[in-house]
C-alpha cells in the first residue's frame, strides 16, 4: 500500500473527500455509522434478496407455461409462492426505499449532519441482516407452505414447514424496520436545518414521516402476532386455533392490522420520489404542495382503518365489511389527489423524458391502473366474484411491482450522480425504462383477465383454456428479467467508466444538491439555511416570456 | 457551557440541548410501539374475555392475589425510587442516584422471585397449559386453558421487561459510579427511568385484568 500511494497521491489530493474515499476496508463498512454508508449496505442486501424474491418468481412463471403441474408438486409450488411472498414483501419491498434511498438522502435534504442515532441505524441493518439469514435458512432447509399471509390455524398446527424459524426472521426484520421508523420521525422533528420549516420540506421527506409512523404503529402488532403464533405452535397455548377455542379469524385481524398498512410502508416513500421526480423533469414547482404532503398523512391515518377489507370472506361482520367497504374507499381519495396533482405539475411544464422521468411517468399510469382495480376489490359484491383469483395478484403486483419498484428505480436513477459521484448511461437508462414497462404489462395484464375469468391463484395446475393468458404472462415476465438485469450492468459499468457527475447534474432544487458529488462525511461543508420555498423552479411562462 | 460538554455532544448535534431533546423524543417513540406491541396481547384478552366470562372468572380466582399485590406494591415503589433517581442525577447528586438506582433494582428482584413462586405453584396444580392441564372447576376447561395461556404469555412478556429494565438500570448505575453523568449530561438516565415506568404501567393494567376479575363479590 506504501508503494503505491506514493504514485497516487498527486490525483488523490485534488479529489475531495468525500464519504467514500474518506475509509477504505471492510471493517470501514461494516462499522460505520454514516447514513449514506449505510444507505449503501442496505442497497447491496435489498438487490441481493430482490434477486432470490425473483428467482422463485421465475420457478413460478416457468410452472405455469402449461396447464398441468409438471414442473413442480403442488406440495413444491406451494412453498415456491410463499418463498416469493415473503422474500419480497418482508426482505425487499418493505425496505427498498426507506432503508436505501431514505436513510441516504433524508439527512442531506434536511441539512443535518446525520440521522438522530447514528448507531440505532447500523443496528437496524444488522437485525435485518440477521433476520433475513434466518428467513434464507428456513428457505433452504425445506421452506414454508403456509402463503405469506401465515393463516392460523394450518400455520399454528397443521404447516409442516419451518413455519416458527421463519417467524424468527421475518420477526426480527421487523425490529429493523422500527428502528429505521423511529430514527426518522426524530430526525425530522429535531435535526432541521435553520429555516427548514414543516412546509419547506421536500415532499419525499413527508412522505418517509408518513412511512414512519405507520412503521412504528404497525410493525409491533405483527411482532406480536408472529409471536403468538409461535407460542402456539412451541407451547401449544392455544389462542389461534379453534380446536382450543381460539379465533383464527382474531388472527387475521391482528395480521393485516398491520400488514394492509405495510403496503402503504410499501407505496408512501415511492410517491415521494415521484414528487421530487415530476417536480425535477418538468422544471416547476409542484401543484398544490399541502394537498400532497397532508395526503401522506392521510394515507398513514386512513390506512389504519381499512384492513378488513382483506377479510370479506373470511366470516367477520357484514356490517363491519360495509364500514371497511367504505372507509376503503375513502383512503383512495388522497391517493387520486396525489396522481391528480403530478399531473397538474407536468402540465405545461418543460419536460425532459430522462430515464428517472420515464419510470415516474411508467409509475403514474401503473400506479393508476393498480389502484382503481383496488377499487373493485374494496367493493364488497365485486370481491366475492374476484377473492383469491389472479385480479387480486395481477392489482398487487401493479401497485407493488408498478408502483414501488418503478419508483425505486425511478429514484436509484435520479439520485445515482449524487450516491456514487457517476453519470450512468441515458441511452442504457432509458432503453432499460421502456422495456421494464412494457414487460410489466405484457406479465401483469393477462393476469388481470384470467383472473376476472375466475382462475384462482396458488395453484400449480389449471384448465386448459387460462394457458393463452398465462404464457403471454410468463413472456412478459422474461421481457420484465431483461429490463431488470439491465441497469445493474450499466450501473456497475458506470462505477468505473462513467463521467464524472457535476454536484447538480439535473439542475434541481433540495439541499442534497447543494452539496458535492459525492457527498462529505457530515454532508455539508457548513450548515445550510433555507430561505426558500421548496421547488423554487422559475414559472415556466414567465420564462417563455422572457425568452420570446 | 462549551469545553466540557462537547465531550458528551455526539457529532450530529449542535449543542447538548438538542441532543437531549432528540434523546427523549426517540425515547417515547419507542414507548409508543412498546404499547403497540402489548395492545396487540391486550386485544386477544379482551376477544377472548368477551367470549368466556365464566371460564375467565374461574380462571382467574386460582390466581395467587396475595403475592401479586405485594408485587404491585414493589413494582409502584420501584418506579418511585426510579424517579427519585432521576431528580438525585439533576440536583448533581451522584451517589443518591447510585443508591436510588439499586434500590429500584432491589424491588423489580423482588417482583421477579415473587413471580417465580406463582409460576412454580401453577406448575404444583397442573395449571400450565399443555398435556399436564387438569382442571375440575367450574367452565370449559378448554377455555380456562385458555385463561392460563394468556395469563402465562402476558406475564411472562411483561417479566422479561422487567429483567430487561434490571440489566439496562444495572449498567446506568455502573455508568453514574464511574462519573458518566452530571445535572447536564443525563439523558440515559431520564429514558431508562421513561422505560421502567412503562414497565410499571403494564403491571397496573395486568394486575386487574388478570387477577381482579371476580373479586368483587
Amino acid at each position: 500500500m506504501l508503494g503505491t500511494s506514493s504514485l497516487d497521491l498527486p490525483q488523490r489530493l485534488k479529489e475531495k473527500e468525500n464519504y467514500l474515499n474518506v475509509a477504505y476496508g471492510l471493517k470501514s463498512w461494516l462499522l460505520t455509522t454514516d447514513h449514506k454508508r449505510i444507505g449503501i449496505l442496505y442497497l447491496i442486501s435489498i438487490s441481493f434478496f430482490f434477486t432470490v424474491g425473483g428467482f422463485y418468481a421465475s420457478l413460478i412463471r416457468l410452472e405455469m407455461l402449461t396447464p398441468a403441474g409438471d414442473l413442480m408438486t403442488s406440495e413444491v409450488y406451494n412453498r415456491v409462492f410463499t418463498m416469493h411472498g415473503i422474500t419480497m414483501i418482508f426482505f425487499f419491498l418493505i425496505p427498498s426505499l426507506p432503508a436505501t434511498l431514505g436513510n441516504f438522502l433524508l439527512p442531506m435534504m434536511l441539512g443535518a449532519r446525520d440521522l438522530a442515532f447514528p448507531r440505532l441505524n447500523l443496528a437496524s441493518w444488522y437485525v435485518y441482516i440477521v433476520g433475513a439469514l434466518i428467513a434464507l435458512g428456513a428457505a433452504m432447509a425445506g421452506g414454508v407452505d403456509t402463503g405469506w399471509t401465515f393463516y392460523a390455524p394450518y400455520s399454528t398446527s397443521y404447516a409442516n414447514g419451518f413455519v416458527a424459524l421463519m417467524g424468527i426472521g421475518i420477526f426480527l426484520s421487523g425490529f429493523s424496520s422500527i428502528f429505521t421508523g423511529l430514527n426518522f420521525i426524530a430526525t425530522i422533528h429535531k435535526m432541521r436545518a435553520p429555516g427548514l420549516t414543516w412546509f419547506r420540506l421536500p415532499l419525499f421527506v413527508w412522505a418517509h414521516y408518513a412511512t414512519s409512523i405507520i412503521m412504528i404503529l404497525g410493525t409491533p402488532v405483527v411482532a406480536i402476532t408472529i409471536l403468538l403464533v409461535a407460542v402456539e405452535r412451541i407451547f401449544g397455548i392455544g389462542i389461534f386455533d379453534p380446536e382450543l377455542g381460539g379465533d383464527p379469524v382474531l388472527f387475521q385481524h391482528l395480521f393485516w392490522f398491520y400488514s394492509h398498512p405495510a403496503v402503504y410502508i410499501m407505496i408512501l416513500p415511492g410517491m415521494g420520489v415521484i414528487s421530487e421526480v415530476i417536480t425535477t423533469f418538468s422544471r416547476k414547482r409542484i401543484f398544490g404542495y399541502h394537498f400532497v404532503a397532508f395526503s401522506s398523512l392521510a394515507i398513514a391515518v386512513v390506512g389504519f382503518l381499512v384492513w378488513g377489507h382483506h377479510m370479506f370472506v373470511s366470516g367477520q361482520s357484514p356490517y363491519a365489511g360495509i364500514i371497511f367497504s367504505f372507509l376503503t374507499y375513502l383512503v383512495a381519495i388522497p391517493s387520486a389527489i396525489k396522481v391528480f396533482n403530478w399531473t397538474a405539475t407536468i402540465y405545461k411544464g418543460n419536460i425532459t423524458f430522462s430515464t428517472p422521468m420515464i419510470y415516474a411517468l411508467a409509475f403514474i399510469g401503473l400506479f393508476l391502473v393498480g389502484g382503481l382495480t383496488g377499487l373493485f376489490l374494496g367493493a364488497i359484491a365485486t370481491d366475492v366474484h374476484l377473492t383469491d383469483t389472479y385480479f387480486v395478484v395481477s392489482h398487487f403486483h401493479y401497485v407493488m411491482v408498478g408502483g414501488m419498484v418503478m419508483a425505486f428505480l425511478a429514484g436509484l436513477h435520479h439520485w445515482w450522480p449524487k450516491i456514487t459521484g457517476r453519470m450512468y448511461s441515458e441511452k442504457w437508462g432509458v432503453a432499460a425504462a421502456l422495456i421494464t414497462f412494457f414487460g410489466f404489462n405484457f406479465t401483469f395484464f393477462p393476469q388481470f383477465i384470467v383472473g376476472f375469468l375466475g382462475m384462482p391463484r396458488r395453484y400449480h395446475a389449471y384448465p386448459d383454456e387460462f394457458q393463452f393468458w398465462q404464457v403471454s404472462s410468463t413472456l412478459g415476465a422474461t421481457l420484465l428479467l431483461v429490463g431488470f438485469l439491465m441497469p445493474f450492468f450499466y450501473l456497475m459499468w458506470s462505477l468505473w467508466k462513467g463521467e464524472k457527475a457535476p454536484d447538480n447534474p439535473w439542475n434541481a432544487t433540495g439541499l442534497e444538491w447543494k452539496t458535492s458529488s459525492p457527498p462529505p462525511v457530515f454532508n455539508f461543508d457548513e450548515t445550510p439555511v433555507v430561505t426558500e420555498p421548496p421547488y423554487n423552479y422559475p414559472d415556466p411562462e414567465v420564462t417563455a416570456a422572457e425568452s420570446a | 457551557m462549551s469545553v466540557a460538554h462537547n465531550s458528551v455532544v455526539a457529532h450530529q448535534f449542535d449543542d447538548v440541548e438538542q441532543q437531549h431533546q432528540t434523546y427523549s423524543f426517540g425515547m417515547w417513540i419507542f414507548l409508543v410501539t412498546e404499547i403497540m406491541f402489548f395492545g396487540g396481547l391486550f386485544a386477544a384478552y379482551t376477544v377472548y374475555r368477551w367470549s368466556f366470562p365464566e371460564a375467565f372468572a374461574a380462571g382467574s380466582e386460582h390466581l395467587d392475589i396475595v403475592l401479586a399485590t405485594i408485587n404491585t406494591a414493589a413494582l409502584l415503589t420501584s418506579s418511585f425510587t426510579m424517579a427519585l433517581a432521576v431528580r438525585a442525577i439533576q440536583l448533581g447528586k451522584r451517589k443518591q442516584m447510585v443508591g436510588f438506582l439499586l434500590t429500584t433494582i432491589g424491588f423489580a428482584i423482588v417482583f421477579l422471585v415473587l413471580k417465580g413462586i406463582e409460576y412454580s405453584q401453577k406448575f404444583q396444580a397442573h395449571l400450565v397449559p399443555g398435556q399436564d392441564f387438569v382442571w375440575t372447576g367450574a367452565g370449559n376447561p378448554r377455555h380456562v386453558e385458555m385463561f392460563f395461556g394468556l395469563y402465562f404469555t402476558m406475564t411472562a412478556l411483561h417479566g422479561l421487561h422487567v429483567l430487561i429494565g434490571i440489566l439496562v438500570i444495572s449498567i446506568i448505575a455502573f455508568l453514574g459510579w464511574k462519573k458518566k453523568f452530571s445535572p447536564d449530561y443525563y439523558a440515559p438516565v431520564e429514558m431508562t427511568g421513561l422505560y421502567w415506568h412503562l414497565v410499571d404501567i403494564i403491571w397496573v393494567f395486568l394486575f386487574p385484568l388478570l387477577y381482579l376479575i371476580n373479586r368483587h363479590g
